[in-house]
């Protein structure tokens, strides 16, 4: 067992479940998406993307990739959110919570992509 | 390079993964702490403002607690995020900012800029190895007539040189060893637009590993490369590189050129000066009488061999004959001398009294200065060759007044400029060898009439689409241009532009000193020698229709179509009443 490899596979595949669970729920409702919940999944995708850094094959390539439009789709998601809550001043109505989490699904596809590549290369590798 | 850039982001991933988890924790604690309003209401910090607060207490600016002021707890949490969040910071920053400045990244970094350069060039290119005395003077050389070059040197120091040097064209310049095919390869070895490498550095085997990377990788680019032996100069013609320069041969052989006929010595010089060169006096080493060689090295071998084939006596100096292999080549013994020909006494043991050539050829160049400053004193009427190793030394072989002095790496750069900016001259130079030395003499004061006092321009000529627009347009049409109509003034009929027609390739065939009203043919090259501006106004008659219709019949065509219509109406109008 290669520790290495235990910690990669936590944090993507815990990226992809923290991402899922911020997203499910009604989709303009702002209760059944907590912000907590959004901070959890930023850090834990932007760690996920640092472990990615410096892998030399073509599946490391494709996963960094992933990770980083599911950085960039969170940025945005946590950028609209403070800017409807501490600039404009709307607060979250329905129409900024959709957009946001929208965004978070985009980047929750990323995520399943990523996990993917991650099982096809285990299944791949077969040690 | 690749490598280093991988390196880079692996090492990266600590600092990043340190501070990233710091700031989470740091964040986390600050929005997780309940602190109070202003009006002593319980009030929970957002992530926002959370974020904004650690950011700017980890780069240690310090706005102060906002937006309310804290309470104890929050306090202590901040005490402990700050000591580490500062920390962090710096610890990742720093290494972020080491890894930047690292030498081995810097490196790929330009090398990758460099090659990138390359693969982005439009027009063609030379590979020039090496920018040493031979290749910097090479270089310089080349720019100079608007060619483009690509410069690879070992020596990093070497190529900052070249970027402080104001060339007349931007050169790239990689610091790398020339005999590792990666970097020939990124120096543009396989590009389209390759011309020619030339391979000039210090050492034999690097120049040889050049051509040979050269003709495996890209067979068809002209290879030009320096050697200094004849057994590498033989290893090299083997797998078949254009062109190999023996500094050495290429001089003994210019000696022979001045012994046998001064006149074609001289035109050969004129013809191959650099431009806005004075013109050189013609020089007459004396073909009867005793020559003295100092130094049995490459280089007196080279002057003795060719020496003895013009029938004339030689005594060698040389102070360790049985590593020059002196012994060997079997000499009677009164034609050489143990010595280092710097003391008067060996000199006069060789017959410096009656001698009438010296040559100091050693390779230590304090010796040779030495050698003639003896030699003079005993004979000052000796025609004496001096060898300079060193560039560093030009004064003081200017100052000895030698009258030939051969510099390896001047001769070496003379001989690829030829090669590489007119080849027509070096056919022409090796034609011109049959022909007699009053024939020479002619042709040599022929341009010393045109030229006055600065070396002739040398140019080229093909007539084709892309370099001789309207002369192909026309012989397309079935015209006849000659010759002498290129050498016709396109400013005033009457006049002839001053220049000389040197040699014309024509469907295979040789001509030296063409006939002048024979008409051009498609794809004819032609050598040309003159003023500067003669080239100037040649290439109007070339390229300009107008200019080229008006010499051939000494009419300026009407060139818009309205005037056109307009001339011929009058033409149609005059032959109507007639």
């Amino acid at each position: 067992m290669n520790p290495e490899k235990v910690v990669f596979g936590f944090f993507i595949v815990l990226a992809l479940t923290l991402n899922f669970g911020f997203f499910v729920g009604d989709i303009h409702n702002p209760d059944h998406h907590h912000v907590y919940e959004l901070f959890a999944v930023v850090v834990v995708n932007v760690v996920a993307t640092i472990l990615k850094f410096g892998d030399r094959t073509q599946m490391g390539a494709v996963l960094l990739a992933t990770s980083l439009v599911a950085v960039l789709q969170l940025f945005a998601a946590a950028f609209v959110w403070a800017f409807a809550v501490h600039i404009s001043g709307t607060g979250l109505t329905p129409v900024v919570t959709a957009s946001i989490v929208s965004l978070s699904g985009g980047a929750m596809l990323a995520n399943v992509i990523s996990v993917v590549l991650l099982v096809i290369e285990t299944v791949m590798l077969r040690r | 390079m690749e490598n280093i850039i991988f390196l880079i982001f692996r090492r990266m991933r600590q600092p990043l993964l340190t501070l990233t988890m710091t700031y989470a924790i740091a964040v986390l604690g600050l929005v997780l702490i309940p602190g109070q309003d202003a009006d002593g209401n319980p009030w929970h910090m957002d992530f926002f403002h959370a974020f904004y607060f650690v950011s700017y207490t980890a780069t240690t600016i310090g706005f102060g607690e906002i937006p309310y002021p804290f309470t104890g707890a929050q306090r202590m949490w901040v005490i402990f995020s700050l000591y580490a969040t500062v920390i962090v910071w710096i610890y990742s920053i720093g290494t972020l900012l080491a890894l930047i400045q690292d030498k081995t990244f810097q490196e790929a970094i330009t090398e990758g800029r460099f090659a990138r350069r390359i693969r982005h060039m439009r027009e063609p290119f030379y590979i020039v190895c090496g920018y040493g005395e031979t290749g910097s003077a090479l270089v310089h050389a080349l720019t100079e007539r608007n060619q483009n070059v690509v410069v690879i040197d070992i020596d990093p120091s070497r190529v900052s040189v070249l970027q402080l040097e104001n060339l007349r064209q931007y050169v790239p310049g990689l610091h790398g060893d020339a005999a590792r095919p990666v970097h020939l390869l990124e120096a543009g070895l396989e590009h389209p637009l390759c011309r020619g490498i030339v391979a000039v550095t210090n050492f034999n085997e690097v120049n040889l590993k050049i051509a040979i990377t050269s003709k495996l990788l890209n067979a068809p680019v002209k290879v030009i490369c320096r050697a200094d032996s004849h057994e590498v100069e033989a290893n090299m013609a083997s797998f078949g590189t254009n062109y190999i320069i023996d500094p050495f041969d290429t001089f003994a052989k210019h000696l022979a050129t001045a012994l046998q006929s001064p006149g074609l010595h001289l035109l050969h010089r004129w013809l191959t000066g650099i431009r806005y060169q004075p013109l050189s006096n013609p020089i007459y080493p004396p073909n009867k009488g005793l020559w003295i060689v100092c130094g049995y090295g490459r280089f007196g071998k080279a002057i003795h061999k060719r020496l003895r084939d013009e029938g004339i006596d030689t005594v060698i100096v040389e102070a360790t004959p049985d590593e020059t292999g002196l012994i060997e080549a079997g000499l009677p013994e009164e034609q050489w001398v143990l010595g280092w020909g710097t003391e008067a006494v060996t000199l006069e043991e060789a017959g410096i009294g009656n001698a009438v050539g010296l040559v100091a050829g050693t390779d230590n160049d304090s010796n040779n200065l030495s050698i003639i400053m003896t030699a003079k004193e005993l004979n000052p009427n000796l025609f004496v060759i001096a060898r300079q190793n060193n560039d560093d030394n030009e004064g003081l072989f200017n100052a000895i007044d030698a009258d030939i002095v051969m510099h390896p790496s001047s001769i070496i750069a003379n001989k690829i400029r030829v090669l590489l900016g007119t080849p027509l001259l070096y056919e022409f130079v090796s034609l011109a060898m049959y022909e007699t030395d009053g024939w020479a003499c002619e042709l040599v004061s022929r341009v010393s009439a045109i030229v006055h006092d600065q070396v002739p321009e040398v140019w080229e000529i093909s007539i084709d689409e892309q370099n001789a627009y309207a002369v192909n347009e026309m012989v397309l049409k079935g015209g006849k241009v000659t010759l002498a109509h290129l050498l016709t003034d396109p400013q005033q009929r009457d006049k002839r532009i001053e220049a000389i027609p040197l040699l014309r390739l024509t469907e295979g065939s040789r001509e030296l000193l063409p006939a002048e009203d024979d008409s051009l043919k498609r794809g004819d090259r032609l050598l040309m020698c003159g003023r500067l501006s003669s080239r100037y106004r040649m290439e109007w008659t070339l390229q300009n229709e107008h200019a080229l219709s008006y010499i051939l019949t000494g009419q300026n065509k009407p060139r818009g179509w309205v005037w056109q219509l307009l001339s011929k109406k009058k033409t149609n109008g005059a032959s109507g009443t007639a």
